[in-house]
C-alpha cells in the first residue's frame, strides 16, 4: 500500500512539473513582439505568403485557446507540425531519436564503464601519488566543456591524424562498425565530463562509508579488506551514484545538443538548432517540450529505482 | 536523508533549468544563425571533390565533389519548396521555361523563345524539340501547362504559388512545342517566374523521387545527412551547362566549425563560409566571393524630425564612408553600391549615378542650411543577431561625430526590430539587409508609397509613377533605363544612405575549378570542373 502511495505522489509531482513546464514554453513563446509569422518569413516575404502562415499557425485564435489547443494535442501525442519540413515534429523526432540515443546510451556506457572500477581504485589507495595525479585529472575534465573537447577532438583524430570521420554519420542499419566509428568522437566528447564527475563523487561517497562503524565492524570479525569493499561499501556508496546517474543522463541529453552540431550528427540536438535557425517555432516549441518530458520521465524512473534499492525511501 | 519534499522540490529546480538553458541557448542560436544579414541569399553551398588521388588520374566523370548545404531541404520537390537552399541544389535537377545567369538575365532553358504580346498581358513560349525527363519521356507542351495550372490553382485545387493564383488566367497549348500563359494585368515581373521547375505531368513522386530534365539525376536523399545527384549523360537543354563531374554529395551542415572541420580533413569539397574563416583556411582552397544580391542600408525614417529634411539626409550621405566601413566591417569583401539595387542585377544597376561622395565640409554647410550647425542627436536602431550591421553602426557613429551628429547605438531583438521599426515604423534610422530575387522591382518598389512595408517613410509621386511605369513596360532594355531612373531619384532625395552588397564566399578545394556566384543563391554543378 505504502509502495502505491509513493508511486502516485511521484507521478502527480511528475504531472504538475510538466504542466508548468508547458506553460512556460508556450508563455516564452507568446512574449515575442509582433506576428510570428512575420518572424519566421523575414524581411524578403511577400504580405501573402506572411497571411497564410499566420492562418496555418492558428494565430486568429486567442491565446488562451491556442494554448489549450496545443496541449490537447501533447495528450494526443501531437506535438504539433513543423513550418518548414511541413511534417508533425513527432515525425522529425521519430527520425532523429535513433542518433541521439545511441548516442546517449554510448556515451552513458563509457561513462559507467570507466567510473566504477576507477574511483574503486581510487578510493582503495587514497592517498598514494598516483591516484592524486589521476583526481587532479579529473578536476580538468570536469572543467572542460564538452564543444571544447569535441573540436579538439576532431581536429586530432580527423584533421591531423585522419583516423576518424569527420562530419559523416553513418547509420546502424547501413553499418554497425561504421556507425561506432562515427559515434565514438562524440560519444568520448560527452563522457569524458561525465566520468570524471562520477568518479569524484562515487569515490568521496566510498571514502565516507569506509570510515563508518559498520566496516570497522565487519573487518574486526575477520572480512577481507576487498571483501568489505566490494560486498558492503560499494553497495551503499552505489545507491546515490543511481541518483547521480539520472543527473548525468540529463547532461549527457544536454550535451549532445551541442556536441551533435560539431560532429554532424542528424539527431535531435542538431534538429533543434536548425529549428532555431530557420525560426520554426512549432518544431523548437515541441521538441523543448519533449525534451523536458525526456528529463521529467528519467527522474521519475531513478526515483523508481531509488526505492526499489533501498527500501527504506518507500517506506518513509 | 533528504525530505521528499526537499527532492521533489530539487528535481523540480533541475528541470526548469534544464527548460531555460534550452530557450536560452535558443535564442543563443537565433543569434549565431542569424549573424550574417540575409538569411535568404547568404546561405552558402558548393562543391569539392573526390579523394586526394582523384584529381591526377581519374576522370570528371569518376569524381565525387562535396559541398556542403546549410540547412535541411524543406521538400524536394519544387512545386511544394520554399527553401532557397532547397532551390539552389534542385535547380540541378528540375529547369524552367528560362534559366537565368551570372548577371541576372534570363536565358532559353526549355523554351528555346518567347514573345511578349503588345499588350503585355500573354506570353507566347516556344519549346526547344528533344528535351527528355530523366525517365526518358520528352517534355513537351502539356508538361508545362500541367506545371502552371498545378501552381496557379487553375485546376481546382489550392493554388501552391500565390503571384501566380493572382496573375495567371490561362493557360493554352496550340500545339506540342508552343504554350501561351494569359495574365489578369501586364506586370513585367512576371518574367521572374519562367524559371520555376517544370514538372512532369502525371508524375507524382517528386517528393521522394525526383525528376527533371536537369544536368544532374536524383540518386537518393538520406535524411540529416545528403542528397546525392549524379551526371545526367543525356542532357541536352543549355549546351553551356552540360554536365563534367560525375557525382555530387550535398552534405547537410549546419555547424560552421563542423563546417570548417570537414573542409581541413578533406570530407568536403566546397562550402560557404565567413570572413574570418575563409582566411583561416589558408592557401589549401581557394576563395571565390560575390556580391548576393543584398543591399545594407542604413535606413531613414522620411516622416521624423530632422531626416524629414532632404538637407539633413544629404548630410549623413556626404559624411558616411562606405570603404571605410566596408574595410572595417566585412574585410573588405563586399562591393560598394550607391543607390537600392544590387550589382548583380547587372541589366537594371545603374553604374553611372551621380552620388555623393564623402565630403566632412559639404556635410556641415548642408547641416548649417537646414539649421543644425551644432549638430543633433541621431538614434540607429540595431537587430542585436546581425554582427555585421552592428560593427556597421559602429564605424557610422565616429563618422557622423565628424559633422556634429551625435550617434546612440541601440540594440533590439529580431522580434522587436520587426514589430517596432519594420511594421509599426516607429524609429529614427536602422540598419539591416535586403535581399532581391531576379526581379528589380523587389527592390526599387519598397519605396513606393503603397507598399506596405515602406518603413523608410519615403513618399514621392514621382517616383510611385516612376516604378509604376517601369513594372509594366515588357521591354527589357526600356524597362532597364527606367529603373536606373528610380535609383538616381533615390539618390537625389537621399531616401537613405545605401552602403553595400556584402559579398558572399566559398572555400573551394585547389583540385576545383570554376565555381560562379548567380544572384539567386544556385549551386550550379555545371560550372564546376576539375582543375587539368
Amino acid at each position: 500500500m505504502r509502495t502505491a502511495a509513493y508511486l502516485i505522489k511521484k507521478l502527480l509531482s511528475a504531472s504538475v512539473t510538466l504542466a508548468i513546464i508547458s506553460l512556460l514554453i508556450f508563455g516564452v513563446f507568446q512574449l515575442l513582439p509582433g506576428n510570428p509569422a512575420t518572424i519566421i518569413l523575414g524581411v524578403d516575404a511577400d504580405p501573402l505568403q506572411v497571411q497564410a502562415l499566420s492562418e496555418e499557425l492558428g494565430l486568429d485564435a486567442p491565446p488562451l485557446q491556442r494554448y489549450a489547443r496545443w496541449v490537447a494535442g501533447l495528450f494526443s501525442g501531437d506535438l504539433g507540425r513543423s513550418v518548414r519540413y511541413q511534417v508533425p515534429v513527432i515525425e522529425l523526432i521519430r527520425q532523429s531519436l535513433p542518433v541521439t540515443a545511441s548516442l546517449a546510451a554510448l556515451s552513458l556506457l563509457v561513462t559507467v564503464a570507466l567510473s566504477v572500477p576507477v574511483s574503486i581504485y581510487l578510493a582503495k589507495n587514497n592517498n598514494k601519488k598516483l591516484p592524486t595525479f589521476i583526481s587532479a585529472l579529473m578536476q580538468v575534465g570536469i572543467a572542460v566543456p564538452s564543444f571544447w573537447l569535441a573540436i579538439l577532438l576532431v581536429m586530432v583524430f580527423a584533421v591531423v591524424l585522419r583516423w576518424l570521420p569527420s562530419g559523416d554519420f553513418v547509420p546502424f542499419s547501413q553499418s554497425v562498425s561504421g556507425a561506432l566509428r562515427s559515434l565514438i568522437l562524440p560519444a568520448a566528447a560527452i563522457s569524458i565530463g561525465t566520468t570524471a564527475v562520477v568518479i569524484r563523487y562515487l569515490k568521496n561517497t566510498m571514502l565516507d562509508q569506509l570510515s563508518m562503524d559498520y566496516v570497522r565492524t565487519a573487518r574486526s570479525k575477520g572480512l577481507g579488506k576487498n571483501k568489505v569493499l566490494y560486498r558492503h561499501v560499494l553497495k551503499n556508496a552505489l545507491l546515490p551514484a543511481i541518483t547521480m546517474l539520472g543527473m548525468i543522463a540529463v547532461d549527457v541529453l544536454g550535451g549532445s545538443i551541442i556536441v551533435e552540431n560539431v560532429f554532424n550528427l542528424p539527431g535531435i540536438g542538431r534538429l533543434i538548432i536548425s529549428g532555431v535557425g530557420n525560426r520554426d517555432f512549432p518544431l523548437v516549441q515541441g521538441l523543448v517540450f519533449y525534451l523536458a518530458l525526456t528529463v521529467v520521465v528519467v527522474n521519475f524512473v531513478v526515483d523508481l529505482l531509488y526505492a526499489a534499492v533501498d527500501p527504506r525511501i518507500r517506506l518513509k | 536523508m533528504k525530505t521528499r519534499k526537499e527532492r521533489n522540490m530539487k528535481n523540480f529546480k533541475r528541470i526548469i533549468a534544464v527548460a531555460l538553458v534550452g530557450i536560452l541557448s535558443l535564442s543563443a542560436g537565433c543569434a549565431a544563425t542569424q549573424k550574417e544579414a540575409a538569411p535568404e541569399n547568404s546561405v552558402p553551398p558548393v562543391t569539392e571533390s573526390a579523394s586526394p588521388s582523384a584529381a591526377q588520374s581519374t576522370p570528371a566523370s569518376d569524381v565525387t565533389v562535396r559541398v556542403a548545404l546549410g540547412s535541411e531541404p524543406d521538400n524536394l520537390d519544387p512545386m511544394l519548396s520554399a527553401a532557397t537552399d532547397t532551390a539552389a541544389v534542385m535547380m540541378n535537377v528540375y529547369e524552367g521555361l528560362m534559366g537565368f545567369d551570372q548577371k541576372g538575365d534570363f536565358i532559353p532553358a526549355i523554351a528555346q523563345s518567347y514573345t511578349a504580346a503588345p499588350d503585355g498581358l500573354s506570353y507566347t513560349f516556344t519549346l526547344k524539340k528533344g528535351v527528355k525527363f530523366h525517365d526518358g519521356k520528352d517534355c513537351t507542351a502539356k508538361d508545362v501547362k500541367y506545371t502552371y495550372e498545378k501552381l496557379a490553382g487553375l485546376t481546382g485545387e489550392k493554388p501552391l504559388n500565390s503571384t501566380l493564383s493572382q496573375e495567371l488566367v490561362k493557360v493554352e497549348t496550340p500545339d506540342d512545342y508552343t504554350v501561351v500563359l494569359t495574365l489578369k494585368q501586364r506586370d513585367a515581373g512576371f518574367m521572374s517566374k519562367t524559371i520555376l521547375s517544370i514538372e512532369e505531368e502525371g508524375y507524382a513522386d517528386n517528393s521522394t523521387k525526383p525528376i527533371g530534365t536537369g544536368p544532374y539525376k536524383f540518386v537518393e536523399y538520406i535524411q540529416g545527412q545528403k542528397i546525392v545527384l549524379e551526371k545526367n549523360e543525356n542532357y541536352s537543354t543549355i549546351a553551356e551547362r552540360k554536365p563534367t563531374i560525375g557525382k555530387v554529395e550535398f552534405v547537410i551542415m549546419t555547424d560552421e566549425n563542423a563546417k570548417l572541420m570537414a573542409l581541413k580533413s578533406g570530407n568536403l569539397d566546397i562550402a560557404g563560409v565567413s570572413a574570418p574563416n575563409a582566411a583561416a583556411l589558408g592557401d589549401d582552397f581557394s576563395i571565390v566571393q560575390g556580391p548576393q544580391n543584398m543591399v545594407q542600408v542604413l535606413a531613414l525614417n522620411n516622416a521624423v524630425k530632422p531626416l524629414d529634411n532632404l538637407k539633413v539626409r544629404q548630410a549623413i550621405n556626404y559624411a558616411v564612408n562606405k570603404d571605410e566601413i566596408i574595410g572595417a566591417v566585412v574585410d573588405g569583401k563586399g562591393t560598394k553600391v550607391e543607390s537600392f539595387l544590387s550589382p548583380s542585377m547587372a541589366t537594371y544597376y545603374n553604374d553611372n549615378i551621380a552620388a555623393y561622395k564623402t565630403d566632412i565640409e559639404k556635410a556641415k554647410s548642408l547641416l548649417k542650411e537646414a539649421g543644425y550647425e551644432k549638430g543633433f542627436d541621431l538614434t540607429i536602431t540595431v537587430p542585436s543577431n546581425y554582427q555585421t550591421h552592428i560593427d556597421t553602426a559602429q564605424v557610422i557613429k565616429d563618422q557622423l561625430a565628424q559633422v556634429g551628429i551625435n550617434v546612440n547605438i541601440q540594440l533590439i531583438e529580431w522580434a522587436q526590430w520587426l514589430d517596432g521599426v519594420y511594421t509599426k515604423r516607429d524609429y529614427q534610422s536602422t540598419i539591416i539587409g535586403h535581399s532581391g530575387k531576379l526581379d528589380p522591382q523587389d527592390f526599387l518598389n519598397r519605396f513606393t508609397s503603397t507598399y506596405d512595408k515602406n518603413y523608410f517613410n519615403f513618399t514621392n509621386p514621382d517616383y510611385d509613377k516612376l516604378v509604376t511605369e517601369a513594372a509594366a513596360t515588357t521591354d527589357i532594355s526600356q524597362r532597364a533605363a527606367l529603373y536606373k531612373q528610380c535609383q538616381q531619384f533615390l539618390v537625389d532625395q537621399a531616401a537613405s544612405v545605401f552602403i553595400q552588397d556584402p559579398h558572399i564566399i566559398f572555400a573551394v578545394s585547389k583540385k576545383l575549378d570554376g565555381l560562379q556566384i548567380y544572384p539567386v543563391t544556385f549551386f550550379n554543378m555545371s560550372d564546376i570542373h576539375v582543375k587539368s
